[in-house]
């Protein structure tokens, strides 16, 4: 916490790379890691490489993940049971940059990164290959003032969320610390709900839209086909699939479903 | 207040709102508003009129002879079991609509482990007529059964937790959830001392006045404002801050903590949250709570299930930590002789959760001249069933 302030030395990492290089329709993914089964996580993630996605979120499970819908509960609770833990998601990722080139995101709630040591986990994230992470309970404050150090010196993205509640003032503050892009919530809601859109919705994405932000907008929560992905395009230059795609995980032979779903997408 | 809350949110290193953004502007707009809301005067009056007319405040501070005799000391029951409602709960509940009310909000949630809580929310949605849904552990509802239907009867919709381990942390989880999805008119009353800042402080300030009138009690009963003790036990830890509040400051006043040991400490079916736990997020605090070393949240246990749970409050965690207050733990053994011990002594059958501060008393020793005030925070009702199959009556 006393380093200098090193946004100077930050520089370029994989998600920077792609949102230079493109603009619209990039299609992420999120699975939870360890579910179904231990030793997997590479796998998928090179099967989504593959198949045309563009990013990924791997999750590690938390026991009280208070932001989840129950898809992604569930997929919680068996990674757990499994025995998924931190140590053991990061053996799995040695691998990750010998078989993976997309940019990577690490996505889970704050007390296993606290236990594991938050200088640690972002010093090992950052070794292993990894560009960024999601941490939906680490407010802005909290990042700000305690921790965002450790990201900086270690080159890791740290994404923040926005829902239609959040103010154009913060929205701004949000901006400025973010240096990768922005995670657009189409609703006030946890994840594996459906995209609705409604007038009021559409509103906010326009008035996203107008304030012209300096990073990338990427849409998430509640896309789960064609439909839903294409209109979150309209108005963000991307959108994630998350608990539609750890129910196709819950299927015979998922692997090779993968790029049919990717495909559906679309 | 030197044990207070910074503007930030923390209590030395614990506290802060570590919440996802989802619940932002509803904490925030709580921040901003909790102080100006109760110093307004026509708050006050309202708090002040419902907690003597309605909740028959004050709770008597009672001398309880026959104990005082046995443990050689003057001991106090402060009667938070006399409350509408049968405990400490209420004041919390009470304090929260009066503001949910200010705030404009219609709808109300909460969770819920004995049911007290749930029951006290319930009543004063009713008082208020606004719609009132109560998260309850699948386990928990089994087990306070005539609790889950007093809420009912109240008007309130009790929706099960089934996920995890099925108490109060998962209720917790689902009320969260819940405001999560209705951002805009649901005020999420927390029945503890715990969740983001602001709410560890308001529910203190709300639960202060059992300290605030003790202090007044205890100069009619001995002539001096201070005890040498003050006994209260821990769930999350609200009758407890309430009970400490106004002697914080006061430090020859000695606070005691009294956490549940369900089985005995080491026993791996235990909820003695500073014995277990370590430093960690719960339910978006910095606090101490009981985990694995990858950081999941471990499923606590106690016969009680109003202290089922695997945290405790950030200010009791820094009270803790900075040696304010005495953290105890007293078994279900204990604690079950112990409430059928003020039963058949004071006439009293106290809730599980109260019990377990009373069996405390066991372990101490006193000067005949000491006053020990012990915060009675409920009644046994709710725990019938469970003496009853405990004792086999
Ligand atoms: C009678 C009684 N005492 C104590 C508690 C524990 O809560 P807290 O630690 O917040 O006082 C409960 C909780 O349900 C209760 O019902």
């Amino acid at each position: 916490m006393n380093n200098e302030p090193s946004t100077i030395s930050y520089t370029m990492n994989r998600l920077n790379q792609l949102f230079a290089s493109k603009k619209d329709n990039l299609l992420s993914i999120y699975y939870t890691a360890g579910y179904p089964a231990l030793n997997t996580t590479v796998d998928i993630a090179e099967a989504l490489e593959k198949a045309g996605a563009d990013f990924l979120e791997v999750g590690f499970p938390y026991s009280d993940p208070v932001a989840d819908g129950p898809t992604i509960q569930h997929s919680s609770e068996q990674a757990l049971i499994n025995g998924m833990t931190l140590d053991h998601l990061f053996e799995e990722l040695t691998e990750l940059r010998k078989r993976v080139t997309i940019p990577i995101l690490l996505m889970g709630y704050f007390n296993p990164i606290a236990q594991y040591g938050i200088e640690r986990f972002c010093k090992k994230a950052a070794e292993l290959g990894v560009d960024g992470v999601i941490v939906p309970d680490l407010p802005m404050y909290e990042y700000e003032a305690l921790y965002s150090t450790h990201f900086i010196n270690n080159n890791l993205s740290n994404i923040f969320l926005v829902t239609p509640q959040t103010s154009s003032d913060r929205i701004r503050k949000i901006d400025e610390l973010s240096n990768s892009f922005i995670y657009l919530l189409s609703s006030s809601s946890i994840t594996g709900g459906s995209l609705q859109l409604t007038n009021s919705i559409e509103d906010y994405y326009k008035r996203i839209k107008a304030m012209e932000l300096k990073n990338p907008t990427i849409i998430g929560f509640g896309i789960s086909d064609n439909a839903t992905f294409t209109k979150a395009c309209e108005y963000a230059n991307g959108a994630i699939v998350g608990s539609k795609f750890v129910k196709l995980l819950a299927e015979d032979g998922y692997m090779e479903k993968i790029p049919a779903f990717i495909q559906s997408m679309r | 207040m030197k044990y207070g809350v910074n503007e930030h949110g923390y209590y030395g290193d614990f506290g802060g709102a570590y919440i996802p953004e989802m619940l932002y502007p509803n904490v925030e707009e709580l921040r901003q508003q909790y102080l100006n809301i109760i110093n307004d005067p026509d708050f006050k009056a309202e708090f002040d009129d419902l907690l003597k007319n309605y909740v028959g405040r004050p709770s008597p501070l009672y001398h309880a002879k026959r104990y005082s005799e046995k443990y050689g000391a003057n001991i106090f029951f402060k009667r938070e079991d006399l409350n509408h409602t049968g405990s400490h709960k209420i004041n919390n509940a009470i304090g929260q609509i009066l503001l949910a009310k200010r705030l404009g909000k219609k709808r109300i949630i909460a969770e819920t482990g004995a049911g007290q809580h749930g029951v006290a929310t319930a009543t004063v949605c009713a008082l208020m007529g606004i719609e009132c849904v109560v998260y309850m552990g699948e386990i928990d509802m089994a087990r306070q059964a005539p609790n889950v239907s007093r809420m009912k009867m109240l008007g309130a919709t009790v929706r099960p937790a089934s996920s995890g381990s099925k108490t109060l942390k998962d209720a917790t989880n689902e009320a969260l959830r819940d405001w999560i999805a209705n951002p805009v008119d649901t005020h999420y009353i927390i029945g503890s001392v715990v969740g983001p800042y602001p709410y560890p402080d308001m529910v203190a300030r709300f639960q202060s006045i059992i300290s605030e009138e003790t202090k007044k009690q205890l100069v009619e009963h001995t002539g001096k404002e201070l005890p040498e003790y003050v006994l209260a036990c821990v769930g999350g830890g609200s009758n407890a801050m309430g009970m400490f509040y106004h002697f914080l400051d006061n430090e020859q006043v000695k606070l005691v903590a009294v956490e549940a040991a369900g089985k005995g400490v080491d026993s791996g079916h235990s909820a003695a949250t500073t014995f277990l736990g370590h430093e960690g997020v719960l339910h978006g605090s910095r606090t101490i709570l009981m985990q694995t070393p990858d950081g999941q949240v471990v499923e606590p246990y106690s016969i009680s299930a109003g202290l089922d749970y695997p945290g405790i409050g950030p200010q009791h965690a820094y009270l803790y930590k900075i040696n304010r207050a005495q953290y105890v733990s007293v078994t279900d053994d204990e604690a079950m002789k112990a409430g059928l011990l003020c039963s058949q002594m004071e006439g009293i059958i106290p809730a599980i959760e109260s019990s377990h501060a009373l069996a405390q008393l066991e372990k101490m020793k006193f000067n005949l001249t000491d006053n020990v005030v012990i915060c009675l925070s409920g009644r046994g009702d709710k725990d019938l069933d469970t003496f009853i199959k405990y004792f086999n009556y």
